[in-house]
């Protein structure tokens, strides 16, 4: 096998190998724009079908816990972005330390996550588990409410699942690092996780408006 | 009457004729091309066939002109294609004022047709000659399509949407009609007859079968009256909700400053989600009733509704745009 | 090596060839060599042993069909069991054999021999594609054995979703999960294409295969995602009662079918674009002269796949949406078949004045241009808003679409394995049972399927289990005619695979042929090239490849290379 920083044997230079990963990475990340895209049209069409029962759904989820995710995730980027300037300048201490503290605060984020989950769970506001949005109303609004948390829950699992996928990442980074691994010359690992970190960062930062924002007066 | 292979249904509408010479016209053409190049390709494959073993071809790599020829040589017929069947699908898609109106219910697996004194038809459906046919068309259940390939037309029928198909038979005649939206087991079963008839026979067909079918106009009525909305939709129009007097394929005024058309879908969505669209003047008030009417419940009110399109309407509180207003 | 039983080469080339004594095949033994290879082209046999069980399994369901289809009255399987039969047919045919067929077998194979480099870009990532195919099959698999699935492959809702009793829920997941192993063949050699071509191998020296593997992928990574998320919503739906395309609860059928066709649309290119890369390594080859108008053909590959994002709602004609779209989306779906007239042109044109010889390839070359030639024609038809009313879902479509699918996508397939048996297995197969097979399919195939255009205009509506009496005389003729087809492609199953014992050996280049894969032993070696080469030729440049052992003394070129492009 392998190990990280070699040459493998379909490369001819180190620096193919390098720009071949980079690649990778950026057309993952472009399959990974028309996945949740799909999810982003299904929401925004129906958001236009049913403005006033999405509009009240939207304000019953818990805007407080979401904004502070949205300053935790974007602290998140920033530790990352550190780290691979650390791994750039050749500070290998410095690259362990900023991938954990961007380990912690991905954590963080699934842990507040998990918290608004529950919330949602007592307030009986999850789809196929006893949902009932408000007890009286009519079916249509519980049925149109039931859209809104359908959505909510696959667009934020979805974007939990690749934070969770990220960690895994990161723990591996961190291993990694550990051994020194990192250095101006060979970062690619750390790049590519790190441009992988933002764009699910990205996806937050539109999850964010267009699920808690609407409608709030 | 079918010849022994036939190679083309009866013209049985308006539509079938100009269907029928587009399709000679675009076959002409595709003939033409496939067989040029059917030909070229044979004859250079005999006519350039190998014949020593070494031997290379002469290399040509191309050619602008030619590039060009045979790129805007079939963008402009292509054209000329899509101009013959756009003109056929925009009259397809815009039913004529004057129409004879039937409602046209699917559900796995079989249609119910209501004629507008309300007889009730299974898998039949009874027209006159020589006029304007609209089919407004529901789904009960899953998506089904309404096809009747002699008239050359055919509609989807989208459960929660209302579709329209219009056409206007020409001659009389017994004509099949197919369900063409794969909705399940008996998919292949769900068919039936258009019979096609003189206008005379069809109105006597219409009074002579027993009518002890409800009007869906009188069914219309007495729903309009049990589900309350006689309470709000006051005719002087002094309710709380807009007088619906001569509503039926007007312009109304909506709360935004935009106007739309009271045509069928509207009046349907008004009954299922009333909020969607909000008349000027008045508050988002009414209740949906989504759920608590069925496909034929809503045709009644729809009827009953539209036979409202005769009576005065009010000079406050209808609702409709003033007149000149685009 | 032992002495293989028949020395003489083929005739184009001194003969006397032994296969190479170490070569990909025998590089390494046993079953977790291969289950566990990186090598890109173990991993194209891994596949091609794949497709073809599926291949089977959509063929089975085909020829009940077919046979069912024999009487109006569909005797043969009940109501049921024939709306799974087609369901199946089509599920195991697109997702699992069409769709991966070419791409994953000849392009997993070819692109890094093509383009000079030792193996794709991700190597274990191409296995992983392979796994998650199988993951992705056996779900699939699953659901046809305990209850089947009868949606029909368009899973429109609220039938599927909602009404269905069948296997549903594993069926969509075994797509979905299916889906990324598309994902990832296209992320793979997007980046090979860009970042591992041989010094010297610009873009537009690349082989037209290449450039068709590019369009495609391009499809593969912009389109699959959607269909992943549509099939997951549907899913879910299903299994947790929600809403989203279930007009009962608020939602939008209508939207399950713009966010299907979204992908499955240009899925269609994905299924064909291949197929056309592989005539247009083909033809020049055996009319030994360059492609005519190379550039022209490379990017009208491109111009399919871009174009072929924003047609999909043709499939959408008569839901009852606005005019105005019906309008658009008919006047691109005319303009997406330019490019592939232009193709069409550029292949007859590349015989005149060609040395051309009929071998088995060439012959399926020419067949896929008269196929596709009436497929891509018809389609003209459909894209026709006045003519789609009356055809839409009946017999005339299905002609349609297995005109390009079968008698393009799959003569393709066939042809590029013949073209390429030998560079994959160091064989030749029999020349003359080929061309039978061949001829065969071609006429087995037109028999089927043409009078299923008659069909259509009858009025005869698709998926239909029985149907009235006045169709049956066509549909007697179609299922004749299934039979025929059948025998063609069984004639290569078997022959192809008695070859790989007991085939003439092949030498590196038999045909000859222009392209970088000819240029290694047959089969070639584990890491393709002893030695990195250098690229200064043009593609099919036959008249300056003296290395080709081919007579080109007193042919000038008429135009200098890429004078025209």
């Amino acid at each position: 096998m392998h190990r990280t920083g070699e040459l493998y044997g379909q490369f001819e230079t180190l620096d193919q190998q390098r720009e071949t990963a980079s690649l990778g990475m950026w057309v993952f990340l472009v399959t990974e724009v028309l996945f949740f895209g799909g999810m982003f049209m299904t929401y925004t069409l129906n958001r236009s079908t049913y403005p006033e029962v999405f509009g009240e759904a939207s304000r019953s989820i818990n805007l407080t816990l979401g904004a502070v995710n949205t300053v935790v995730l974007i602290g998140s980027s920033l530790t990352m972005a550190m780290s691979v300037w650390a791994a750039q300048v050749g500070k290998k201490q410095l690259v362990t330390i900023f991938l954990i503290l961007t380990l912690i605060l991905g954590t963080v984020f699934l842990g507040i996550k998990g918290v608004e989950y529950h919330e949602k769970f007592v307030e009986h506001h999850v789809p196929g588990l006893n949902f009932n949005f408000e007890p009286g109303a009519d079916t249509a609004t519980n049925a149109h409410a039931q859209l809104f948390f359908s959505l909510y829950f696959a667009m934020t699992g979805l974007h939990a699942l690749h934070m969770i996928i990220g960690a895994g990442l990161l723990i591996w980074l961190i291993k990694e690092s550990f051994k020194g691994r990192f250095n101006p010359e060979y970062s690619t690992p750390v790049d590519l996780v790190g441009l992988y970190w933002h764009f699910v960062d990205i996806v937050w930062i539109f999850l964010f408006p267009l699920l808690y924002l609407i409608d709030r007066h | 009457m079918q010849s022994q292979l036939p190679l083309y249904p009866e013209q049985a509408s308006n539509f079938a004729p100009s269907v029928d010479a587009l399709m000679v016209y675009i076959t002409a053409i595709c003939l033409f091309f496939a067989v040029a190049i059917t030909a070229a390709v044979i004859f250079f494959f005999f006519k350039y066939k190998r014949k020593t073993p070494g031997e290379v071809g002469v290399p040509i790599h191309g050619d602008m002109r030619l590039e060009t020829i045979w790129l805007v040589v079939p963008l402009l017929l292509s054209l000329t294609m899509f101009a013959g069947g756009a003109v056929i699908y925009v009259d397809f898609r815009r039913p004529p004022l004057d129409t004879l109106d039937i409602y046209v219910i699917g559900k796995q697996w079989m249609w119910k047709s209501q004629q507008p004194t309300g007889l009730r038809e299974i898998n039949e459906l009874h027209v006159p000659v020589g006029r304007n046919v609209k089919l407004i068309l529901a789904s009960e259940d899953v998506i089904h399509n309404f096809s009747i390939p002699d008239f050359r037309v055919k509609m989807d029928v989208v459960p929660g949407h209302y579709n329209t198909m219009w056409f206007r038979p020409t001659k009389p005649g017994r004509y099949h009609f197919f369900c063409s939206q794969y909705c399940g087991t008996n998919h292949a079963l769900m068919g039936g007859w258009v019979t096609v008839m003189e206008p005379s026979d069809y109105e006597s067909w219409l009074s002579g079968s027993s009518a002890a079918d409800a009007n869906p106009v009188v069914a219309g009525e007495k729903l309009f009256t049990e589900k309350a909305c006689a309470t709000c939709h006051l005719p002087d129009g002094k309710g709380r909700a807009p007088s619906l007097n001569g509503v039926y394929q007007a312009k109304v005024l909506l709360m935004d400053g935009s106007t739309v058309t009271a045509d069928d879908a509207y009046l349907r969505e008004s009954i299922l989600a009333p909020n969607a669209k909000i008349v000027a003047g008045f508050q988002p008030l009414m209740p949906t009733f989504q759920g608590q009417l069925t496909e034929e419940e809503i045709l009644a009110l729809t009827a009953y509704i539209k036979s409202l399109q005769s009576q005065p309407v009010p000079a406050t509180g209808a609702g409709i745009a003033p007149a000149g207003k685009k | 090596m032992s002495t293989p039983n028949n020395l003489a080469g083929p005739p184009s080339n001194a003969g006397g060839y032994q296969l190479p004594r170490e070569n990909y095949l025998n590089a390494t033994y046993g079953i977790r060599s291969w289950l566990l290879t990186t090598d890109h082209k173990r991993i194209a046999l891994l596949y091609l042993v794949s497709v073809t069980f599926f291949f089977f399994i959509g063929g089975t369901f085909a020829s009940l069909i077919r046979i069912h289809l024999l009487t109006p009255g569909g005797y043969l399987v009940t109501p049921e069991t024939y709306n799974k039969l087609f369901t199946m047919h089509g599920v195991a045919m697109v997702f699992f054999f069409l769709i991966p067929s070419i791409p994953a077998v000849l392009g997993n194979f070819l692109i890094p021999l093509m383009i000079g480099a030792k193996d794709l870009a991700f190597p274990k990532i191409n296995l992983l594609s392979w796994y998650i195919y199988l993951i992705g099959g056996s779900f699939v698999l699953y659901s046809f054995a305990t209850g089947g699935l009868d949606t029909g492959w368009t899973f429109y809702t609220p039938l599927s979703s909602v009404y269905s009793n069948s296997a549903v829920t594993p069926a969509v997941i075994g797509i979905f999960i299916n889906g990324f192993s598309s994902i990832l063949t296209g992320l793979n050699f997007i980046v090979t294409i860009h970042t591992m071509r041989a010094p010297g191998m610009t873009w537009f020296r690349l082989p037209l295969f290449v450039w068709a593997h590019y369009a495609t992928s391009v499809i593969f990574i912009l389109g699959t995602p959607v269909i992943a998320i549509t099939l997951l919503l549907a899913g879910l739906e299903r299994m947790f009662h929600l809403g989203f395309f279930n007009p009962q609860l608020g939602g939008d059928p209508i939207l399950f079918q713009h966010l299907f066709w979204f992908y499955s649309h240009p899925a269609v290119y994905i299924m064909i674009l291949p197929a056309m890369g592989v005539i247009s390594e083909i033809i020049p080859t055996f009319a030994r002269k360059p492609i005519f108008g190379y550039s022209f053909v490379a990017g009208s590959s491109i111009a399919i796949a871009v174009i072929g994002f924003f047609v999909w709602a043709h499939h959408m004609f008569l839901t009852g949406e606005s005019a105005y779209a019906a309008l658009t989306f008919s006047f691109l779906s005319y303009l997406v078949a330019i490019p592939s007239a232009v193709k069409t042109f550029n292949w007859t044109s590349t015989l005149y004045k060609g040395s051309i010889s009929w071998e088995t390839p060439m012959l399926y070359g020419l067949g896929f241009i008269g196929l596709f030639l009436i497929g891509g024609l018809t389609g003209l038809f459909l894209a026709c808003l006045g003519l789609d009313i009356h055809l839409h879902d009946t017999y005339f479509v299905i002609a349609h679409f297995h005109y390009i699918m079968v008698g393009g996508a799959v003569m393709g397939y066939v042809g590029g394995l013949h073209f390429w048996w030998p560079k994959i297995t160091g064989r030749l197969y029999p020349e003359g049972l080929a061309k039978t097979a061949a001829v065969t399919l071609f006429i087995g195939f037109n028999l089927t399927f043409f009078p299923q255009f008659i069909l259509g205009y009858l009025g005869m509506p698709r998926r239909y289990h029985s149907y009235p009496p006045e169709f049956q005389v066509f549909n007697v003729m179609s299922t004749a005619g299934a039979s025929i087809l059948a025998l063609g492609y069984l004639l290569p199953m078997i022959y192809l695979t008695w070859s790989m014992r007991y085939g003439k050996i092949a030498g590196p280049n038999p045909w000859p042929a222009t392209g970088l894969e000819w240029k290694t032993a047959s089969p070639p070696l584990t890491e393709n090239f002893d030695v990195t080469p250098e690229v200064n030729w043009e593609p099919y440049d036959f008249d300056n490849r003296h290395d080709l052992g081919l007579d080109v003394k007193g042919h000038p070129s008429l135009a200098p290379a890429h004078g025209d492009d």
